[in-house]
Order: C-alpha cells, then sequence, then structure tokens
C-alpha cells in the first residue's frame, strides 16, 4: 500500500486534528496528510513541509526544534511526546496521528498555550528561591555540596513542555492538580540549601488534595517526561515529607 | 458551630492563615490502612487454603484461631472479635479511598477516554482498582458480616457446606478474584507512592505473587466445593478428628 521510491522515501501519512476553538464555524474534525518520508525525517520537519507546500492553515508550535524549549509537546499516536525530537521513521506503519496536548488551553489545531498554566503554576508554588536572612553580597556564596547540586541542576532541566501533565489521569479528571511540573518545581527548592523555606512552608503550597496529596501514581508523569526526569521520585520525597509536617 | 471552623469555611485556612493538616493524615491513613489489610490478605488466604493440606489441617488451624491451647475446644468468639477488627479496619480504608473515585459522569469518562488513548499500563490498573474495590463494598462487606455472625461456623465440613450447599461460592470466586487483583494494584501502587522500592522489580515479583495468590486461592475454593458436595448429604454436620478416621 505504501509506495516506495528510489531513493528510499516511504509514502506516510500524518493525520492532524483540526479545529479552532475560536471560530464558531470551525467543526473538530481530522485531516489526512500524506507526504514523502526522507532520511532522517522528524515531525517537526514533516509538519513544517505540511505548512509550506501543502495547507498553510495548519497551526502547531515549535522554537528550538532541538528538545530544549519545550513548545512541540502534542499527542503522537496517543503518547504525549515533543514532535521535534520524534522521528517518523518510528513508526512502521506510516500512519501517525497528532492531537493537541490535552489539559491545557485549546488555541487551534495542534496548538495549545501551556504559558497560562506553567505561569501560574510558578506562582501557585512559589517556584523561586526564597531566602529572608540578610545576605552580604561582598562575600562569596556558601559553597554547595557538588553531589547536591547535580540532584539539583538534574531536576532543572525541565522544560515546561506540559507533556507530565497532559500524560496524567488525576489532570485530566481534576484540572485543578498542580501536577508532576509543580511538584517537581518544589521538590527541587526543598533540596536546595539556598533557599530557607521549612517543610511547613512548603505544605502551606502544596499540603491539599490539588497538591501533593491529589498525585495517585498513575506514572504517566514518569512513563512520558521527555527530559526522564525523576519524577516518580521526587513525588514520593515530596509526600514523605509533606506527611511528616503534622 | 464554632469560630474557628467559620474561618476555615470562608478562607480554607484555620484562624492562623494555615492549611489543614487533615488532608495528610488522610493519605496517610489510606496507605496505612491499605497496608494492614494487604497484610492480613496475605495471610488470610494462605491460611484459608490449609484446606489443600487435608482437613485435619484445616481444622487445627481453625481450632487454633479459637485459641483452643487456652480454652478447651477454642472459643470462636475469637474469630469474630479478628474479623471485626478487620472490618473497621475495611471500612475505615473504603472511606477513604472513596474520595478518590471518579466522583461524576465527566471525571469518569476523562480517565476512560484518557486511558485508552495513553494506553499505559500504571494508568490502566487504576481501572482494576476501582472496579474491585467498588465490588468489595458489597463482597467483603457480607464476608466479613457471615464471619462476625457465624464464627462457629468455620472448619472443612462447616465452611464447604456454606461454599457449596448455601451457594456462596459465586460471591466467594468473585471476592477472591477482586481482593487479589486490588491488594495487588494497591502494593504496587504504595511501593511507588511512598518510594519504597524499585519499580520495574516490584511490579515483576506482585505479577507474580498475584498469579500464586490467585493459584491458590482457586485451587482451595475448589477443594472447598469438592467437600461440599461430597457432605451435601449430611449437610450440617460438624468436622471431628475422630470421626474422620
Ligand atoms: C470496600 C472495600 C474497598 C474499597 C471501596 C477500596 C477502594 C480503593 C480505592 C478506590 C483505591 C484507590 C485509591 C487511590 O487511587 O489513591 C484503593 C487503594 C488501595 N486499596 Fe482498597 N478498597 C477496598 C478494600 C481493600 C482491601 C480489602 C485491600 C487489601 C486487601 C485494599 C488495599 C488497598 C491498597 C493497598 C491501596 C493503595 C492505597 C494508597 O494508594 O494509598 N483495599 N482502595
Ligand atoms: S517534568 Fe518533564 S514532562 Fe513535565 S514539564 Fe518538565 S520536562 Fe516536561
Ligand atoms: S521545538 Fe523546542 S522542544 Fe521541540
Amino acid at each position: 500500500m505504501h509506495r516506495v521510491y528510489e531513493d528510499g522515501g516511504r509514502e506516510i501519512v500524518l493525520t492532524i486534528f483540526r479545529h479552532n476553538p475560536n471560530d464558531e464555524d470551525s467543526i473538530p474534525h481530522f485531516q489526512d496528510y500524506p507526504i514523502i518520508e526522507r532520511p532522517g525525517m522528524t515531525l517537526y520537519i514533516a509538519l513544517t513541509q505540511i505548512y509550506t507546500s501543502m495547507d498553510h492553515d495548519v497551526s502547531f508550535d515549535f522554537v528550538c526544534r532541538a528538545g530544549i524549549c519545550g513548545s512541540c509537546a502534542m499527542v503522537v499516536n496517543g503518547k504525549p511526546r515533543l514532535a521535534c525530537r520524534t522521528l517518523t521513521s518510528e513508526f512502521s506503519e506510516g500512519k501517525i496521528t497528532l492531537l493537541p496536548l490535552p489539559t491545557f488551553q485549546h488555541i487551534k489545531d495542534l496548538s495549545v498555550d501551556t504559558g497560562t498554566f506553567m505561569n501560574a503554576m510558578t506562582k501557585r508554588v512559589e517556584g523561586w528561591i526564597v531566602n529572608n536572612s540578610p545576605q552580604d553580597i561582598s562575600t562569596i556564596e556558601k559553597p554547595i555540596d557538588p553531589e547536591l547540586s547535580d540532584e539539583i541542576f538534574e531536576l532543572d532541566r525541565c522544560i515546561e513542555c506540559g507533556i507530565c501533565l497532559a500524560s496524567c489521569a488525576t489532570k485530566v479528571m481534576r484540572p485543578n492538580f498542580v501536577g508532576a511540573v509543580g511538584l517537581n518545581r518544589v521538590a527541587r527548592f526543598s533540596l536546595d540549601p539556598h533557599d530557607s523555606r521549612s517543610d511547613e512552608e512548603f505544605y502551606e503550597l502544596i499540603g491539599d488534595d490539588e497538591g501533593i496529596f491529589g498525585c495517585m501514581s498513575f506514572m504517566g508523569c514518569q512513563d512520558h517526561c521527555p527530559k526522564h526526569l525523576p519524577l516518580q521520585k521526587q513525588i514520593a520525597y515530596m509526600r514523605n515529607k509533606m506527611v511528616k509536617v503534622c | 458551630m464554632q469560630k474557628n471552623h467559620l474561618i476555615e469555611l470562608l478562607t480554607q485556612k484555620d484562624n492562623r492563615k494555615k492549611k489543614s493538616k487533615i488532608p495528610a493524615r488522610l493519605d496517610f491513613l489510606q496507605s496505612a490502612t491499605g497496608a494492614v489489610l494487604v497484610l492480613f490478605i496475605m495471610f488470610h488466604l494462605l491460611f484459608e487454603s490449609s484446606i489443600l493440606l487435608g482437613k485435619d489441617a484445616m481444622y487445627a488451624l481453625t481450632k487454633a484461631f479459637e485459641l483452643d491451647f487456652v480454652f478447651k475446644g477454642g472459643e470462636p468468639l475469637f474469630i469474630a472479635f479478628l474479623a471485626f477488627g478487620v472490618f473497621v479496619v475495611f471500612i475505615l480504608h473504603a472511606l477513604l479511598a472513596m474520595r478518590k473515585f471518579p466522583s461524576s459522569y465527566r471525571e469518569y469518562s476523562a480517565y476512560r477516554l484518557h486511558s485508552q488513548m495513553i494506553q499505559h499500563e500504571d494508568t490502566s490498573l487504576w481501572f482494576i482498582q476501582i472496579t474491585t474495590g467498588f465490588m468489595m463494598f458489597f463482597l467483603g462487606s457480607i464476608h466479613l458480616y457471615t464471619m462476625m455472625t457465624q464464627p462457629d461456623k468455620i472448619g472443612p465440613f462447616a465452611s464447604a457446606d456454606r461454599i457449596y450447599s448455601d451457594t456462596m461460592w459465586p460471591m466467594y470466586l468473585l471476592l477472591l478474584v477482586s481482593v487479589v487483583l486490588h491488594a495487588s494494584v494497591g502494593l504496587y501502587r504504595l511501593i511507588i507512592k511512598w518510594g519504597w522500592g524499585e519499580r520495574q522489580k516490584s511490579k515483576w515479583m506482585i505479577k507474580a505473587a498475584t498469579i500464586f495468590y490467585l493459584g491458590i486461592g482457586l485451587v482451595s475454593l475448589g477443594a472447598y466445593m469438592k467437600i461440599g458436595y461430597e457432605h451435601r448429604g449430611e449437610y450440617g454436620k460438624r468436622y471431628t478428628v475422630e470421626a474422620n478416621r
């Protein structure tokens, strides 16, 4: 069924969810785009090709196309992933269905607004260093144990792509759940010796059923995070801490 | 109404502007009661399958639970006490875990559609947990109520008569499958939730345990069925070691 061309390219079909929630006449539907696969083709390349040569009306987001900015997250054959890091050759059937990330405000087609959520999440968990003791900037900062700083930097690798939320059944059911991205952020600052907040203070931020106690251990976050962050471990770490507060 | 409670109603915080600690306790208790029930059921299923070692073995074990080494002939009331204790933990666990059930069609369908889309094992496992949990509201209550009210009717013949002649076997079959699946998924979830062990290894070990417990459970239910069938003419007659010689 799939024609294979002389230069090795096979025909693949991208099926894209099309809808513009801001247009009253727009009916949600799926549209097929057959294209020729090229060696090393990513979904970024495929979508750009569709946009430039087939349909100038499809919307999707890319910035860095290298797995750094987190803007290209979408659902690829059922799994939330980064489109710029997904090779079309992974799909031996040559059929790829693309959906926008669930749980976020839908903008159009594959484009969603993750920014509004991430911004609110940062404020909600106060995702920054809090330290009210007087700082003397003329002296050298206290050193951190290199192993600990590695651990903190590891958690800082989060790119806020939103895949953990779109993979989370709790979030899908209960939209106010802060999700792995928020809990990981709290864990990051709770590890950081520069941050003077106590567990009691972190409890005020995440100590409820929309925070740490909302997590039902579905592990969608852990298994889909494109940066392979140790989310299960961090959530368990925070849960143990938060339960000990009382 | 206390003024402090009104402050919590209006601000979701107490009069010191602090969040309630109750959610932490509820989460802990949900896990603690689940863990106690898992431990209980692991031993319970082993004891119950003593029938596979013969009627004498099962009889001796029953009598040991009736503390026959202290009270001559055994005192079934101890089994009723034990059942009552389990019932309390069971109700407490159901009450706490209920908070997590999908609470509307919207939540339920969101979970189902998401689960079908993402095809992710640990997400799908939860469906087993909520369906078996729901079934046990009824099945577990029937069983525990029987044990509390008729603790004297346990033994190779009495139990077999209940299962076969009183047609309790469909209930026990469903209860067995529900409790084993629910306890397995629950234990796995506890391990991930509190970070007690490595995930893949735990999953593998729990799968093996699930097969083992389902196996011994089903075979011993079969054994009780067989005894009950052979004993149907003498329904109600109790087992004695001497008579079996
Ligand atoms: C009426 C009976 C029961 C009901 C309604 C029930 C319901 C539930 C539900 C809905 C959950 C999921 C909670 C969540 O996702 O966070 C759960 C968790 C669990 N259940 Fe049950 N259950 C019952 C009986 C049992 C029994 C008999 C056992 C043990 C043999 C058990 C062991 C567990 C464990 C270990 C967990 C995990 C606890 C946690 O995540 O904190 N449950 N139960
Ligand atoms: S934790 Fe992982 S999945 Fe979640 S936003 Fe960060 S990088 Fe994306
Ligand atoms: S475009 Fe930046 S992560 Fe994909």
